[in-house]
């Protein structure tokens, strides 16, 4: 069954990265809904989230591509009830349109948008939240009237994850594993390199 | 300069002392004495060449051009102790540096230039990403601030060849040179081998810059060649294998490239499990070992084919169910457990569901398995692989290495090299009819004697690869059996074997016909033979223009003396064999088919 997934991708910050990224997508015809990067918590380390609407099967195959990706340190996905996930929104409205109509601005105050720019001509709102709530604004503006709309893409923190800080070290500092050194077979054969 | 990701030498060195005096001792390099040594002031083009030689290596397939110019030059200097051979398209030198890191297990070296020289290597690229060939493509490019400009020769190298590298990096700053080339060696060669492409800007070429010594890269964060091998895996793989009364292991090129012969040998030996090979995976125990029971695939062997759906569980190693292999999946060993080796996390349940994966390298994990599985005689299964065997001879393998036609059959060429070779040979197939004949009917008593194009099917590939080969194994026959279609891509590669005098020996199976195609036209498409009725030019004369010897045979009384007379030849040899026209390779496991379904001849169909 198809779904949203959203996928998070710890990255070393190289240029081109998002291209390598891209093609896992295209390549397999998947479309992305929506892609943000940003830093991370970790300095030097950069956040992709990736949302697409995809099967499990699918996602997991993909998220092993993109893990396989030489500047990829880790891949997570995830469906929506196990992130907290907001994304943001700017609606652009022509000012006599809210000074005139009174029930507008009751409107923006319950669906939580704030004023960011107040001009003579427009008047710029703002609102954060998830992607319903967002298009609940968007229905509600529009009669009235909505110039211009732009919604970033979405950023998520996974409800179970505890960052970073402790894996980057795992990945930075790997030690042969206590499984190999124990192997028999592999102490006496001077040809492996058990890193 | 982006620090972090690049390099951890230092950091880590301390850590991995043990493992480096461990395994590293063999080509120890001076430069495993981490101490930097006396700063001097090099070129980008001396470091880069410096690298080489630490990496050890000693042959390096390329063509100059403008944007790679520096480069030519610093090599000017190196010139005893780096062979560079001089090939007539950049697509021959990075399938020459296929076939060497084939046959040797060494990384292969590619220079080109800008541009031209560069898109020219994207087909070798994808050849080596899809059969995880070790490959680093040196690539020339304009000055860092012409980039972006469409300046003379400037092509988009990184984005043109990103789908089909295992990792690319362009270089602007003759300082990231060391760390960089460090960083692809150890990439290419580790975890699942694959190309590198390094795109070097002219500028850091020419750049002298303060040199401290090469390091070779021994870790990066952000890359783990191979996953840790879990015991509790190996126990339950064990645990099904040992209550299984069909085993049947099926291997690919994972057992060649992790240099696991020995354990996969000592595994199949212990569970007496019969065993099949993928196209890559061939030679990786000799093909007449007496569990060895025959190739899979679509033109594979008659028992492995079929009795994949007979097992009760299939042991899969190092090897990732191409669809050549399985036919159609929803057909394929649904009666059986799955148990799948292998290196690469993303093969696990890519195209089958496995019931236990063993993550890790196959000489890690093969031995832990062999340790916990039973003797067994598995005689009654056996014996149905032998009866398979016996019917494909009877209705295929035998008319086909004994033809009552007039006209000669591949098979039986391939017999006669059989008879001379012993089977020592390295055989370098191309694409097509004779690529399957060949790995049809090819002994092979080595590893890494099997040379094709496996998973990109590249015409064109056998007659680069070889000379490749003959450099990553000189003191070994090289055999290129190459189709009439297929040797008109390439033959330019001639000049090569000519100016370097490389002795392969070529031997051209000639249908008059593009075989594969005009096959499938015959089962598929009714006859309609559309455009693969193909003219060859005079491959004698051809020859004898680039001063090569060459001869035809087009009669059964000559092949054998003819084979003997080449192949004890010092010199590089080419033998043209007219086949019959029309004649179609079998078994077949028809597109759309189970493998179950194979047929034995057309009238099956």
């Amino acid at each position: 069954m198809k779904q949203e997934y959203t996928i998070t991708v710890y990255t070393e910050n190289q240029i081109g990265l998002i291209n390598k990224l891209a093609i896992i997508f295209t390549r397999r015809k998947i479309n992305i809904e929506s892609l943000n990067t940003s830093p991370s918590e970790v300095e030097g380390i950069h956040r992709f989230t990736i949302v697409i609407n995809e099967t499990e099967d699918v996602v997991r195959k993909l998220s092993r591509q993109i893990e396989k990706l030489l500047d990829v340190l880790k891949v997570d996905f995830n469906t929506d009830d196990e992130i907290i996930w907001q994304e943001m929104a700017l609606y652009k409205v022509a000012a006599d349109v809210i000074t005139e109509k009174v029930k507008v601005e009751r409107l923006l105050r319950e669906q939580g948008a704030r004023a960011v720019v107040i001009r003579k001509d427009f008047i710029i709102f703002e609102c954060t939240g998830q992607r319903e709530e967002i298009n609940n604004l968007i229905k509600t503006l529009e009669p009235y009237g909505l110039l211009e709309f732009v919604r970033s893409a979405r950023i998520a923190i996974i409800k179970k994850s505890d960052g970073f800080h402790n894996k980057v070290k795992e990945f930075e500092y790997r030690v042969p594993s206590e499984a190999l050194v124990e192997n028999e077979f592999l102490d006496k054969n001077e040809g492996v390199f058990s890193m | 300069m982006h620090q972090a990701g690049i390099l951890k030498i230092n950091s880590v060195y301390k850590q991995f002392k043990r493992s480096i005096n461990h395994s590293m001792t063999a080509n120890t390099s001076p430069n495993i004495d981490i101490k930097p040594t006396a700063t001097k002031q090099v070129t980008g083009s001396q470091a880069l060449l410096d690298a080489l030689i630490q990496e050890g290596v000693k042959t390096i397939f390329g063509y100059p051009g403008g944007a790679i110019m520096p480069v030519y030059d610093a090599l000017y200097d190196y010139n005893d102790r780096l062979e560079h051979i001089l090939v007539r398209h950049e697509q021959g030198a990075i399938h020459a540096a296929q076939g060497f890191a084939r046959v040797s297990g060494k990384t292969g070296v590619v220079f080109a230039t800008s541009g031209p020289g560069a898109t020219n290597l994207v087909t070798g690229l994808a050849d080596a990403m899809i059969d995880s060939t070790p490959v680093v493509c040196i690539t020339g490019q304009v000055f860092a601030h012409l980039l972006g400009t469409d300046a003379f020769q400037e092509t988009d190298v990184i984005n043109i060849t990103t789908p089909v590298t295992k990792w690319s990096y362009q270089v602007t700053n003759a300082e990231e040179i060391p760390h960089v080339l460090a960083k692809a060696f150890y990439i290419a060669s580790t975890g699942r081998p694959g190309p590198v492409v390094i795109d070097i800007t002219k500028n850091a070429q020419l750049q002298l810059f303060d040199y401290e010594g090469y390091q070779k890269c021994f870790h990066i964060r952000s890359y783990k060649p191979k996953p840790e091998v879990r015991p509790t895996y190996i126990a339950e793989a064990a645990a099904i294998i040992n209550e299984t009364k069909r085993p049947f292991v099926i291997f690919g090129q994972g057992v060649i490239l992790g240099n696991a012969e020995k354990e996969f040998q000592a595994f199949v030996e212990k569970g007496n499990f019969p065993a099949a090979w993928t196209i890559l995976g061939m030679g990786a125990i000799p093909t007449d070992h007496e569990l060895a029971v025959g190739m899979l695939g679509m033109h594979g062997n008659y028992g492995p084919n079929l009795l994949t759906n007979e097992c009760d569980v299939l042991i899969a190693v190092g090897m990732r169910f191409d669809d050549r292999v399985t036919g159609r999946l929803d057909k394929y060993a649904k009666q059986a457990k799955i148990i799948h080796l292998d290196i690469d996390p993303a093969e696990i349940d890519k195209k089958v569901k496995s019931t236990v994966s063993v993550w890790g390298d196959c000489k890690e994990t093969l031995p832990l398995l062999t340790k916990l599985i039973e003797k067994n005689d598995n005689k009654d299964w056996l014996q149905k692989f032998a009866d398979c065997t016996i019917k494909e001879t009877e209705k295929v393998i035998f008319p086909e290495q004994n033809p009552e036609s007039e006209t000669l059959t591949m098979a039986e060429v391939l017999k006669c090299i059989n008879e001379i070779t012993k089977g020592d040979a390295i055989i370098v197939s191309d694409v097509g009819q004779h690529q399957m004949v060949a790995c049809r009917y090819a002994k092979l008593n080595n590893t890494r004697s099997n040379v094709t194009s496996g998973g990109l099917g590249t015409m064109g590939f056998a007659l680069p690869a070889a000379i490749g080969a003959k450099y990553g194994a000189p003191d070994r026959q090289v055999i290129a059996i190459i189709g009439d279609g297929g040797f008109q891509m390439t033959l330019q590669e001639l000049g090569t074997i000519m100016q370097a005098n490389v002795n392969v020996k070529i031997i051209i199976l000639n249908n008059q016909f593009l075989g594969m195609v005009r096959q499938w036209q015959e089962l598929f498409h009714q006859n309609r033979y559309s455009f693969v009725n193909i003219k060859s030019p005079d491959y004698i004369k051809l020859a004898a223009a680039y001063n090569i010897e060459a001869k035809k045979v087009d009669q059964r009384a000559e092949l054998k003396s003819t084979l003997e007379d080449i192949l004890s030849h010092e010199n590089p040899f080419l033998l043209e064999v007219m086949v019959g026209k029309e004649n179609n390779v079998f078994p077949m496991v028809p597109q759309g088919r189970g493998v179950s379904e194979i047929i034995l001849s057309k009238e099956e169909l």
